[in-house]
């Protein structure tokens, strides 16, 4: 009778041995797995300049620009080609949970003494966390590959300030200027300002207090500013006036508190939401249904998610338009960069300054992926182009207002902790939009969060 | 004595060998971690973007730091009320469907496909449930959009900026994931009392209530504290579902922050100083709280 309760009690005992034991075993399994991969196709024999060029990246998006514009690159597989006698390997880890970030932060610095044909070469980088590589050994500054000053003088300003380094060494460099502006729906826009044409738009929202003055008249027509308070975060983080830390201190910034306070109006008069970005309660503003008025955003953000191909979105007809907006601000973005270490300096130079500044690749981009490009001359030719009429911004050619933002753009004020310090702010306001607790709660609770994140940081 | 070993120390030898995959997986896998986290509490160590600060050895400090600020108590107040919530109706529903299940006397048809149907939602991974909870209840999800459209609500509800609706979906999911999981341990106890007491006990004219209170439930005792026990231990490494139905915030105001979420907090700048202090203190945490269910519920237990 007991033995009954006994053998079940054993077997659950088992049962939670074992199945720890072979979630490590598979974990184990799958990761000399991954490494064996890429060792076979790594197998060559190595001379003065590497036989292999590694690539780290967290999605498709370099690859394939490389793929169609670098002059004798051979696709041979999925995650690798071909260029000269060189191989070469992308590596991609996602960027979810921080993975691709942690996978940098554990072979970079190793990477000098790795085999050479498991150095990475080429490694890319996000604004947000740009700094962080940059102000290590673990990036190479350009001119140390022969990449001078000069070299870059046609890209924005602000694409060089994110990754320079504190004495000044310019460490990556950028195919694209993501510079960003209000999008508006122009259904709305007409209904509410009585217009849809983006000098006149553009009048109604040309600093904060127009556009909040908009939101107003937005929700008599039953419209939405934005889809939710995070939309405009960027606009105001990119335009403030120092770090967010100084001397290891963490200082909330005039106009990010400025975001707080419009933000809080504008949640309490129901002219806005909390929800997430990329949250669906977010991209519902899509649809003419989401009733959403404008929102903030790059080419790419226009271009690529929008729902443009999905028939009754208003990018579908050609519903949408540009102009600048309260502020100029920049979203996204991607940076190569040298790996300290690198056996191929030669081709990581000529892949910077082909896919970075050549201007016929730049064009090329431009046109076939509708990139908005960092290159001032290619930008100016676009602008005048009226060929380049967007057709999901009812044909409007938004290059002008793109070149004009980017120049505007200053991102002389980043620091090491921009990313986490801007997931936590938002994060920690929600609380205090939501109503759950009063603004010193919720400022207490970034602070706390950011020393979990950043145990050298100190707050207020 | 005899200088050969008897038959019975010959045959106890087997046990020992028997025994040795569980020590060594035991020695491997448990021993050395909690070894090494203890050690790995008394430093400072963790990465400030590239740079490794540590190991130094600070004694009490990560302790200190823990235990001087007010959110340990928190936390493990947010794990305890969500375990509560989702243990409480769990170990009721069980116990109820136990009872039916082996009852002789319901002739209950099709109990294999229902034995397999409530232990279903144990098979789907924690963090898949929650993305599906978190898809259904989201201010545009299906279930917003029946309550609106059914009348229910006149606007939409945001389950996720209450308190009340993410600790109760939290422990909802619990209870959904774990109840099959309890059903079979408690139908396994129940069936292993001695039948001859329901008869003895239905011939003297005990009603099916009696027999439940008086028999079933103090013949039930010790699976009854095996499921109390290992239900709190995993209720206070509460994690994947709170982590992902609140995007890793706890939100709101980390109302629905667990001890393990807080400790992963940690774990994002590899501070093992501080998770390793964090890691001590639950598992303390846990003694303690087994220890005490323990007493309560064995108090009386003669053998």
């Amino acid at each position: 009778m007991k033995r009954q309760v006994k053998n079940i009690i054993s077997a659950a005992l088992i049962a939670a041995m074992v199945i720890p034991m072979s979630a490590c075993s598979s974990k184990d399994a799958s990761k000399p797995k991954d490494t064996g991969d890429s060792g076979k196709a790594t197998k060559t024999e190595t001379e003065a300049e590497g036989k292999v060029l590694n690539i780290q990246c967290w999605n498709e998006e370099f690859k394939s620009r490389v793929t169609d514009h670098y002059p004798g690159y051979e696709k041979t597989g999925d995650n690798s080609g071909k260029i000269g006698d060189v191989t070469v390997n992308w590596i991609i880890t996602p960027t979810k949970d921080n993975a691709y970030q942690n996978n940098l932060d554990k072979i970079l610095p190793e990477n000098a003494n790795a085999s050479a044909d498991d150095k990475v070469d080429i490694f890319l980088m996000e604004a947000d966390y740009a700094l962080k590589y940059v102000n290590s050994d673990t990036t190479m500054a350009l001119k140390d590959i022969g990449i001078s000053d000069d070299d870059l003088a046609d890209q924005f300003d602000y694409t060089k300030d994110i990754v320079k380094d504190s004495n000044g060494a310019i460490k990556g460099a950028s195919w694209q200027a993501c510079s960003a502006g209000m999008i508006y729906n122009r259904e709305a826009a007409k209904a509410v300002l009585g217009t849809d044409d983006p000098a006149k738009v553009q009048e109604a929202v040309s600093d904060w207090d127009k556009f909040n003055e908009t939101a107003a008249k937005a929700k008599e027509k039953g419209y939405k500013i934005t889809s939710t308070v995070n939309d405009t975060y960027r606009v105001y983080s990119n335009n403030v006036s120092a770090p967010w830390v100084t001397d290891n201190k963490v200082v909330v910034d005039a106009n990010i508190k400025k975001w707080v306070d419009d933000s809080k109006k504008l949640v309490d008069a129901g002219e806005t939401t909390t929800a997430d970005l990329w949250s669906d309660d977010w991209s519902k503003g899509f649809f003419p249904e989401g009733k959403v008025f404008c929102y903030f955003g790059p080419a790419w953000l226009i271009n690529f998610s929008m729902h443009a191909d999905e028939d009754g979105s208003i990018a579908n007809h050609g519903g949408w338009g540009y102009c600048n907006g309260p502020q100029s601000f920049y979203w996204g973005g991607t940076w190569i960069a040298a790996a300290t270490g690198t056996d191929n300096p030669t081709l990581v130079k000529d892949i910077i300054l082909k896919m970075t500044t050549d201007q016929t690749v730049l064009k090329d981009i431009a046109t076939k992926d509708s990139d908005c490009v960092n290159s001032k001359t290619v930008l100016s030719d676009l602008a005048n182009d009226s060929k380049f009429g967007n057709k999901i911004l009812g044909g409007q050619n938004p290059y002008k207002e793109l070149e004009a933002g980017a120049e505007k753009v200053d991102m002389s004020n980043i620091s090491n902790y921009d990313q986490g310090c801007n997931e936590e702010f938002q994060a920690a306001m929600k609380n205090y939009f939501d109503g759950n607790a009063s603004y010193e709660d919720a400022l207490s609770q970034f602070n706390t969060a950011i020393v979990e994140k950043y145990p050298d940081l100190t707050t207020d | 004595m005899s200088r050969k070993l008897s038959h019975t120390q010959r045959v106890n030898r087997w046990g020992y060998i028997f025994l040795i995959p569980f020590l060594l997986a035991f020695v491997i896998f448990q021993l050395i971690p909690l070894i090494s986290t203890i050690y790995n509490s008394f430093f400072e160590n963790y990465m400030s973007g590239l740079t490794h600060i540590g190991p130094t050895f600070v004694g009490l400090e990560n302790y200190k730091k823990l235990l001087s600020g007010g959110e340990l108590l928190q936390y493990t107040k947010n794990t305890m009320i969500m375990w509560i919530l989702g243990f409480v109706p769990q170990i009721l529903i069980s116990l109820l469907l136990a009872a039916w299940f082996t009852d002789p006397s319901l002739r209950l048809k099709g109990q294999r496909f229902f034995k397999t149907v409530i232990y279903l939602p144990n098979l789907i991974m924690a963090s898949a449930f929650a993305m599906l909870f978190f898809t259904l209840f989201s201010n545009v999800g299906p279930v917003n959009s029946i309550l609106v459209s059914t009348g229910i609500l006149r606007h939409h509800f945001e389950f996720m900026s209450h308190v009340g609706s993410v600790r109760g979906l939290v422990a909802l999911m619990n209870f959904l994931m774990w109840f099959g999981n309890t059903t079979i341990l408690l139908m396994a106890g129940m069936m292993g009392i001695d039948t001859s007491l329901f008869e003895a006990a239905e011939v003297d004219g005990a009603t099916a209530g009696q027999i439940f209170r008086k028999i079933t439930l103090p013949l039930l005792k010790p699976i009854f504290v095996y499921v109390l026990i290992t239900s709190l231990i995993g209720g206070l490494q509460m994690f994947d579902v709170p982590q992902i139905l609140t995007n890793g915030t706890g939100d709101p105001m980390r109302s629905s922050m667990t001890l393990i979420m807080w400790l992963n907090k940690h774990l994002y700048n590899r501070n093992y100083g501080l998770a390793g202090a964090l890691s001590v203190l639950l598992l303390i945490i846990t003694g303690i709280l087994s220890l005490i269910v323990f007493k309560a519920t064995a108090a009386e237990e003669v053998d």
